[in-house]
């Protein structure tokens, strides 16, 4: 029963779902077929649309266009609850179950075995009990979920789904706070699962737990589909092909030769720099006019990176130095004083502020910088806008414009200008193109090369691997939060990065992190 | 097992205090002390528990005061003056009441608005609406009013279990039961846990919110009925700030503000250290009786630093490793 033949019954089809967000397309006529007993894995790096898939198929967002189809019958759920109704049970990273209430009310919440009026207590334990057995689990019911730790509350929460007749349970990166043994543990309950006949999604980004337990393999990308494998044929370059790549052939050739032997002032290096249980020592060096780039998988360490060298995270070994002399970066304060700048990947919960104009976003980390005491008035403001709203094309070209209202690229380049209006001598862009249609996304690219022409250190983190080969001077590439390849010049290719990406470490992968 | 439940400290509080107090007053160990420290806040046991409920379910009920204070106008009002049975009077604002309550549940769930804003709308509205009825104190001579007042339980020592303190404590044992033995109950925990949590575990999240605050105000109408019985007038500034009394009890008592933990038999205890105090000044003749406000303050402090402790601790091991717990 490991693996489960193509002829097993066909549990839950989802046919041509697409989903819009505004301008975004996050889901593009996406198929996806799970099997009755199996353990399918739903694979993608942030933004494929995974957790927009689930949502769409839960009833959390209406969807655009596209049939789900459960044990051959057209589901419509409106509601997460509707959807359990209905027999599609989620559990998400973040427990959904009350943690003040007791593990067996939480099992029984408003299904609980009732006499005259009367919650029947002792009962409702003992069924409790029985229930959680099934899952090798012997704790004390009574006592209050929260006092357990999240692994038994995740066990908690798949038991109270599976009770509650589930037939398609979908765990949403259910392994992220667990350790290596209470992964096991969660494993054999999903093989148990899978062997009654329950249909299995599950959701990581951890390459090594897929390949331990999933039958079959769904990979989605920007919103589409690339394809449904089955685990066991699919190499692991082939998967992370998969997920990273775009038409490979148009890659290396759109690389600029332009600047390449000239050697360049550094601009900052970390030496041994790192935090424990976050990223492990790496040294780095950053030129001016020259453009770094960092790849990796979703959870390699890319972004722990970024944080670190900007001061958005505390490292805990470690030195850096800005222009040769040594320097502290604990705060994102100490980053804007030495004149660096960092564009985060949450654009809309990190970086823009929607509700402001165009010119009060570009103009937010100049006065910052300037501090309190020494406003910026508003013909300079004007002026900086101004400036800015022409040399990035800022479309429409209204410096009194909500953020809010732009398009996903116009507002990528008002952060930008933020940082440029500061004149760093460092930028560090965490997925600069995420969410932009094609057009900017060509721009954004132009942009940064342009910078970089003027002298400007940029270190940029992008899953787009072509996109990282067109226009870095260096490539660092990250795997299980560790720096473990430096690639220059020649040899930055896709195939290469790949490669470095997928190197066999299954040893390493759970001892690295916390 | 880590540290003592907030319930266990509080009746350690309450015994505690009654010892001191017996040592230096050996009088107040009497049940005749204890019986008319139980009339005496019989209606602020009532109401606590009906708040109780309220705060548990994460919300917060600020009306329970002016309710009070209309109930016994209306009562007075309505016996002396447009001539009503008592009892249909009775029943007639316990209606009222609960149809209050109930709107405000609603408009709290239909608006997503917080319970703090509504219910201090309801508590301007109760009150002025007392004022709109009369402004002057308005004694009640209904002979069901001397009936009540001078029914006793003869208890030994001298003490006089009074119908009003029968009722409160009626009131709060079916309260503890419906808060621990019924799926309402269950409800009202897991509201205060996480509202949207509970609604996505099928809980009618909107129901339990109407029906919560209309048990609150409910109560209240039931503690102005018998704060009516314990002066024998309605008077529309009566009550005043007993919303406050009231939450400070049900703190005392061990119930989060944040909601999701607590219980009546705390609330309970955390009245009886209200009225304690109150005894021992009584007792003491020389202390203003704004000392009972400034314990009371003391307490509340001590007991939320105390909660803010307990959270921290409860919190802990929920990092560790499975198999860690016991």
């Amino acid at each position: 029963m490991e693996t489960s033949p193509d002829s097993a019954p066909c549990l839950l089809e989802v046919r041509g779902i697409s989903k819009s967000f505004g301008a975004v397309r996050a889901l593009q006529d996406v198929d996806f077929t799970l099997r009755a007993g199996e353990i399918h894995a739903l694979l993608g790096e942030n933004g494929a649309g995974k957790s927009t898939l689930i949502k769409v198929v839960t009833g959390v967002f209406p969807r655009d266009a596209g049939i789900v189809r459960l044990g051959g019958a057209e589901v419509a759920p409106r509601s997460s609850k509707a959807a359990l109704e209905a027999g599609i049970a989620t559990v998400y990273q973040e427990v959904n179950l009350l943690p003040n209430l007791s593990v067996a009310q939480n099992l029984f919440l408003d299904r609980q075995p009732m006499r005259f009026g009367i919650v029947r207590e002792g009962e409702m334990r003992r069924r409790a009990k029985a229930l959680l057995a099934e899952f090798g689990l012997d704790i004390d019911v009574a006592a209050p979920l929260g006092s357990y730790s999240v692994a038994i509350q995740h066990v908690t929460a798949i038991a109270r789904a599976v009770d509650l007749s589930a037939r398609v349970l979908i765990l949403d990166e259910p392994t992220a706070s667990l350790d290596r043994h209470e992964v096991e543990i969660l494993f054999k309950i999903m093989r148990q699962l899978a062997g009654r006949g329950i249909g299995i999604v599950f959701v990581s980004h951890f390459l090594d737990q897929v390949y331990e337990i999933s039958d079959r393999i769904t990979v989605l990308r920007n919103g589409r589909l690339v394809g449904e494998r089955e685990t066991a044929s699919l190499p692991r370059l082939e998967l992370i092909r998969m997920m990273l790549g775009r038409e490979l052939a148009e890659t290396t050739s759109a690389r600029a030769p332009a600047s390449e032997q000239q050697v360049r002032e550094i601009c900052a290096s970390f030496e041994g720099y790192g935090k424990s249980g976050y990223v492990a020592p790496f040294n780095l060096e950053l030129r001016h006019g020259e453009v770094v780039g960092l790849a990796g998988l979703l959870g390699s360490g890319r972004t722990e990176t970024a944080r670190l060298v900007f001061g958005a995270e505390r490292s805990d070994q470690g030195q850096a130095k800005v222009e040769g002399a040594p320097v502290r970066l604990q705060t994102p304060r100490d980053g804007v004083r030495h004149g660096f700048g960092y564009c985060p990947e949450e654009r809309k919960t990190e970086g823009i502020v929607a509700e402001l104009t165009v010119r009060e976003n570009i103009v937010l980390a100049l006065q910052a910088k300037r501090g309190l005491y020494l406003p910026l008035s508003r013909r300079e403001q004007d002026e900086i806008a101004a400036r800015f709203v022409k040399l990035l094309d800022i479309r429409p070209p209204d410096p009194e414009r909500p953020v809010g209202l732009l398009s996903g690229g116009n507002q990528q380049k008002v952060l930008l200008a933020r940082w440029l209006a500061t004149s760093p001598r460092l930028l560090v862009l965490d997925e600069p193109t995420r969410g932009i249609d094609v057009g900017a996304h060509a721009e954004i690219i132009r942009l940064i090369r342009e910078l970089c022409e003027d002298g400007l250190a940029l270190l940029v983190i992008s899953s787009e691997l072509d996109e990282i080969v067109t226009y870095s001077d260096r490539v660092v590439v990250l795997r299980d939060r560790a720096h473990v390849e430096e690639l220059q010049g020649e040899a930055i290719d896709v195939s290469n990065i790949l490669a470095a990406i997928a190197a066999d470490n299954s040893a390493v992968a759970q001892e690295g992190r916390p | 097992m880590k540290g003592l439940p907030p319930v266990l400290i509080t009746a350690i509080v309450l015994v505690a205090g009654f010892v001191l107090c017996a040592l230096q007053f050996p009088n107040i160990a009497s049940t005749r002390v204890v019986c008319n420290l139980l009339t005496d806040n019989a209606f602020l046991g009532i109401v606590a528990t009906g708040m109780t409920f309220v705060i548990i379910s994460g919300g917060i009920d600020l009306s329970v005061g002016s309710v009070i204070g209309f109930t016994t106008v209306f009562v007075a009002l309505a016996i002396e003056r447009w001539g009503m049975p008592p009892l249909v009077a009775f029943a007639a604002i316990l209606a009222l009441s609960a149809a209050f309550g109930a709107a405000m549940g609603a408009v709290i769930h239909l608006f997503d608005l917080p319970p703090f804003i509504v219910t201090l709308a309801g508590m301007f509205l109760a009150r002025g609406a007392s004022f709109l009825l009369s402004t002057e104190s308005v004694p009640i001579t209904a002979p069901i009013y001397s009936t009540v007042s001078d029914f006793a339980l003869r208890l030994p020592g001298g003490g006089r279990l009074t119908a009003v303190a029968i009722i409160m404590l009626v009131i709060v044992i079916g309260g503890a039961l419906l808060l621990q033995l019924t799926r309402f109950g269950a409800n009202v925990y897991a509201l205060g846990g996480s509202r949207v949590t509970a609604s996505l575990m099928g809980v009618a999240v909107g129901k339990m919110t109407i029906r919560i605050y209309m048990l609150s105000s409910l109560l209240a109408g039931i503690a102005g009925i018998v704060f009516s019985f314990y002066t024998g007038a309605g008077y529309s500034l009566s009550a005043v700030g007993v919303e406050l009394d009231t939450i400070a009890a049900v703190v005392i008592g061990g119930t989060l503000l944040t909601g999701g933990q607590g219980s009546v038999v705390g609330t309970f205890l955390g009245v009886l250290i209200q009225g304690l105090i109150q005894t021992y000044i009584n007792f003491d003749g020389t202390l203003s009786s704004w000392w009972t406000k400034i314990a009371t303050g003391v307490l509340l402090f001590a007991f939320i630093a105390l909660q803010q402790v307990m959270i921290a601790l409860a919190r802990r091991p929920a990092v560790r490793p499975a198999g860690a717990t016991s």
